[in-house]
């Protein structure tokens, strides 16, 4: 499958996102200079984390303007999968693509620290091979990442099954203490309506190795390939 | 003699030496003229009192790739054609002064100095010194250092893996802030800071210039005092943004395009005049600048200004010719300006022009050339009598279970998670072992090798013996490592102290040297980079003298990283290198002197190198042989606190409860003698025959089980309980709620 990683001024998961998909899952994974205004011959995308031109402004609100965005959201119309982490999912918010916005953490400091997920759906190309409910730990780094949206907005989000990862306990409680940034209903992860747009906040592509403490990521990124080849055979 | 004594004082030059640079120059220098000596000559740029002394470390070895001082950082080669590129730096003064900020730009500049080499920065270490949280002065120093480090760190993109930081009242208002870098490159494409060859271009590229960090190379070269506040513009504001694109660009020149350069230096403490004179002099060649081509921030900026500004985030690129438009469209790239600035020249001259007028024209060699200060050190009396104090006259410990829990309670001791949580320490998916072990632990991508990293350094042994002092700093950091697998093969070190021209002061750091020299020696490992950060002093006094040691290790097989915390229920643990036979000399210097006896700092700390030597050598070859489940060192706390860190990071209990302990209690548990490892084995057998044959002491202290810390009948805590108090000490110090337990903790 070939993946573009999307390279901004200040991005800096790019290399990590590509050792993943390129040196521990084989895949075609490029990187891709922010002002390419055209990415048609690339299966999936990713933008990876980072501090775009170094959040200054709003963190994503200046990314969002690069030529590369538009055939980003080409992209997303055509249902072809996008991923954004991080920095990534706060652009595709700036960029109209997901809905809601991502606040300043509730204790005012970055936190990098490993958070556990529960997979809310497997119904999308980013989890099919997750076992519904099931309990993934992942890293996070962010001082940023306080999902927020209108009530009315996260009930929709919730009645059509877009929040895809939720931060739980590691038995998998969404309890309040399991909160590192004070997210909305405990939301670290939710596709756009179609289900072929992901934002999340944790880290997939630090969890790939046992050698760093955990490979549980793993099963984003082998659901996308999976999903991409199935698409192809069909 | 026509310059006023308030002109020599803002570039903190002496009168006599005013006289020296005329003699020299056979004339008054002009205003930038002198402004360049003065921040040539400054000890920060120009170490003239400590030069003499620095020539006592080892600096050479089978590994050591470049001479010390001759470029930004320090290289080693560690195999299959790849290198590291290591060095630490202070910045001190600037953070005493406006926390975020200069801690932000201390990190900024010593990435720099990495990327400079052409090598990749993978990792910074922090080693950092406050005075007690409990002063509200303090918990502001604190809190801005930290988020100053975090903020600068995190934008970039570069993992904070690892430091460490102590507390102790002689760093009141004077906070240390040591940052470390570490890069890797292929051996080959490393980058040099030398303007060779006449003819070649000077291009600056980066920030715009603008008026921050003028004299900043002066004021880090003085005591601190009530009027430092003033000093505020020297101070400089960092971007990490702009340091990102920069570093980006830079790799980009290196990795791809040596062909278009001959040298790279970056703009640090005295600026442009600092990076253009030092890349001449290692070349042999002159350099001619014309000021008046520096991209500004403001109008109306002198050529004395433009010369010292210390605005970050700028580099210094020396360019073929034919090359020039290459390298400027690279930069445009990166959305950075470049522009031509100068020429090397072959005059052996520092000529600065501002367009057609000369404003500046001073020999290389008399810039590069301060004048060095021998002095007399003199053990002061004071020092003879904290030494000869009489521990044994203490009473001993009467509740060691409690003295445990006050321990792990105190931010010396406890768990920096606090900090090191707001440091993003796994971008570039290398980190194997992370903040808050002996040593963080990288593998390098691409081989099968992996370094480890650890800084230390303790003030306070310094303090009562600088020579034992400087040589347990040197083996603390060397045993950090053994205990993660790694052998020690280089380190680098910023010697901070107060001022030189004391003779107590003097006395510190000569014998500090002479003690770290001593055990690099023995050690094996050569000093291949550094710093020194002086007049550290406020009107209280001088700092403890603190060297800090940053050390690089060499896992040459992946696998064996060797972890901290006990890790099977059943296995044997044993101390190395000690036993459990307290003597009231192990006291020395300890925590638990300062925490349950009134504040005591006293006795006479010291080190058997032989036995230091012997009981790595056995901790390593043991980590080598796949013997060894965790390895752990005794430091701050002693015995009783690294079996609690063994305990808390494992998430397993110790069964000791048959060992004896002999002597003085206090001694055995807290003392804080050096060369002693906690380890943890299946095979006690093979690890005993192995001590047996190196010769190091080996003492069972019980196995890995359950969930409570168990010693003789003298401790017996849950481990749960311990881990709370290890983590709610900082927090709670710095005046937060006790943290909530999320999975981090788990």
């Amino acid at each position: 499958m070939r993946f573009a990683i999307l390279v901004f001024p200040g991005t800096w998961s790019d290399h990590d996102c590509q050792y993943v998909l390129r040196d521990v899952l084989g895949q075609d994974a490029e990187l891709v200079w922010h002002r390419e205004a055209d990415l048609s011959s690339y299966d999936c995308l990713v933008l990876p984390g980072g501090f775009s031109y170094g959040d200054y402004l709003r963190c994503g609100a200046i990314a969002r303007f690069s030529p590369a965005m538009e055939a980003v959201a080409r992209h997303a119309e055509a249902g072809r999968p996008v991923i954004g982490i991080c920095n990534g999912f706060q652009i595709l918010c700036e960029a109209g693509l997901l809905p809601g916005v991502l606040l300043r953490n509730e204790s005012l400091q970055f936190r990098c620290q490993d958070v556990h997920l529960r997979v809310e759906s497997i119904e999308t190309p980013f989890t099919s091979l997750c076992r519904p409910g099931q309990v993934l730990r992942v890293p996070i780094s962010h001082g940023e990442g306080r999902y927020y949206a209108d009530e009315a907005t996260l009930d929709e989000l919730e009645a059509n099954g877009q929040v895809i990862f939720r931060y739980c306990s590691p038995e998998g409680e969404p309890a309040a203490d399991a909160n590192p940034n004070g997210s909305l209903r405990n939301i670290a992860g939710i596709v756009n309506q179609r289900g072929n747009v992901l934002g999340m906040m944790p880290h997939p592509e630090r969890a790939g190795e046992q050698l760093l403490g955990g490979d549980d990521g793993l099963v984003l990124w082998r659901s996308v390939i999976e999903a991409g080849m199935v698409a192809v055979a069909g | 003699m026509t310059v006023d004594q308030r002109t020599l004082d803002q570039i903190a030059l002496s009168q006599e030496e005013y006289r020296l640079a005329c003699e020299r120059l056979d004339r008054e220098p002009n205003e930038v003229e002198l402004g360049m000596i003065g921040a040539l000559w400054s000890e920060h740029c120009g170490y003239k009192n400590s030069r003499p002394l620095l020539g006592l470390f080892p600096s050479t070895g089978p590994r050591v790739l470049t001479k010390v001082g001759e470029e930004n950082a320090g290289v080693v080669d560690i195999g299959d054609g790849w290198c590291v590129a290591f060095k630490i730096e202070s910045h001190n003064h600037p953070s005493a002064i406006e926390p975020y900020q200069g801690a932000a730009t201390g990190v900024g500049g010593i990435v720099r100095d990495i990327f400079a080499m052409g090598a990749r920065p993978i990792a910074i270490l922090d080693s950092l010194r406050f005075g007690p949280l409990s002063e509200p002065r303090n918990r502001y120093l604190f809190n801005g250092i930290v988020g100053g480090i975090g903020g600068y760190g995190n934008c970039l993109g570069i993992p904070t893996v690892g430091g460490e930081i102590a507390f102790d009242e002689s760093y009141s208002g004077n906070p240390l802030v040591n940052a470390m870098c570490v890069g890797v490159a292929r051996i080959d494409r490393l980058a040099r800071a030398r303007a060779d060859g006449p003819g070649n271009l000077l291009m600056l590229v980066g920030a715009d210039t603008g008026r921050d960090g003028i004299h900043g190379a002066t004021f880090a070269s003085v005591e601190l005092d009530e009027r430092s506040e003033e000093r505020r513009p020297a101070v400089q504001v960092g971007n990490p943004f702009l340091e990102k694109l920069l570093m980006e660009a830079c790799l980009e020149l290196t990795e791809r395009h040596m062909d278009w350069i001959v040298g790279l230096q970056d703009l640090g403490a005295a600026g442009l005049t600092s990076a253009a004179v030092e890349c001449a002099a290692k070349a042999g060649t002159g350099i001619e600048i014309d000021v008046a081509q520096a991209p500004r921030r403001e109008e109306g900026m002198s050529a004395y200004e433009l010369m010292l500004s210390e605005s970050q985030e700028r580099m210094l690129v020396i360019v073929k010719p034919e090359h020039e438009d290459d390298v400027r469209r690279l930069f445009q790239r990166w959305e950075l300006h470049c522009v031509v600035i100068g020429v090397v020249t072959d005059d052996g001259m520092a000529t600065v022009r501002d367009g057609e007028q000369q404003v500046a024209r001073l020999p290389v060699g008399l810039l590069t050339d301060p004048p060095q200060y021998v002095r007399e050190g003199i053990k002061p009396r004071w020092l003879e009598d904290l030494q000869s104090y009489d521990l044994a006259g203490l009473p001993d410990v009467a509740d060691a279970g409690d003295a445990l829990l006050r321990l792990l309670s105190s931010p010396e001791v406890a768990s920096k998670r606090w900090v090191w949580r707001q440091y993003d320490h796994q971008v570039l998916t290398n980190t194997i072992t992370g903040p808050g072990s002996d040593a963080a632990v990288l593998r390098i991508k691409g081989t099968n090798r992996a370094i480890a990293l650890a800084t230390d350094g303790d003030g306070r042994l310094c303090y009562l013996d600088p020579y034992a002092g400087g040589s347990i700093a040197v083996a603390e950091a060397a045993r950090n490592l053994v205990c993660s697998g790694a052998e020690p093969i280089a380190l680098t070190n910023c010697l901070n102290f107060g001022n030189p021209e004391k003779p107590d002061v003097y006395y510190q750091l000569e014998q500090c040297i002479r003690g770290m020299a001593a055990a690099c020696e023995a050690l094996h490992v050569p000093v291949v980079s550094g710093n020194v950060s002086l007049y550290n002093e406020t009107p209280s006094g001088p700092i403890y003298p603190t060297p800090v040691v940053g050390m690089l290790g060499l896992i040459e097989d992946i696998e064996r990283v060797v972890p901290m915390g006990f890790q099977s229920e059943g296995d044997a643990v044993f101390l190395l290198g000690g036993d459990l036979r307290g003597e009231a000399d192990g006291l020395a210097g300890s925590e638990y002197l300062k925490l349950l006896h009134d504040g005591l700092v006293a006795g006479r700390p010291r080190i058997d190198l032989d036995l230091e030597v012997r009981v790595q050598g056995l901790c390593l070859e043991a980590g080598r042989r796949g013997l060894l489940r965790s390895a752990h060192d005794c430091s701050r706390g002693g015995l009783a606190v690294a079996l609690a860190e063994c305990c808390i990071e494992g998430g397993h209990g110790l069964d000791g409860s048959d060992v004896a302990i002999g002597g003085r209690l206090d001694a055995a548990l807290f003392g804080e003698a050096p060369s002693r490892i906690v380890v943890s084995t299946a095979d006690g057998d093979g690890l005993a025959a192995l001590a047996r044959e190196r010769e190091v002491p080996l003492t069972a202290l019980g196995r890995v089980g359950g969930q409570r810390l168990l010693l003789g009948t003298a401790l017996d805590a849950a481990v749960d309980d311990l881990r709370r108090l290890y983590e709610e000490a900082l927090p709670r110090a710095l005046g937060e709620d006790a943290p909530s337990f999320t999975a981090e903790n788990a």
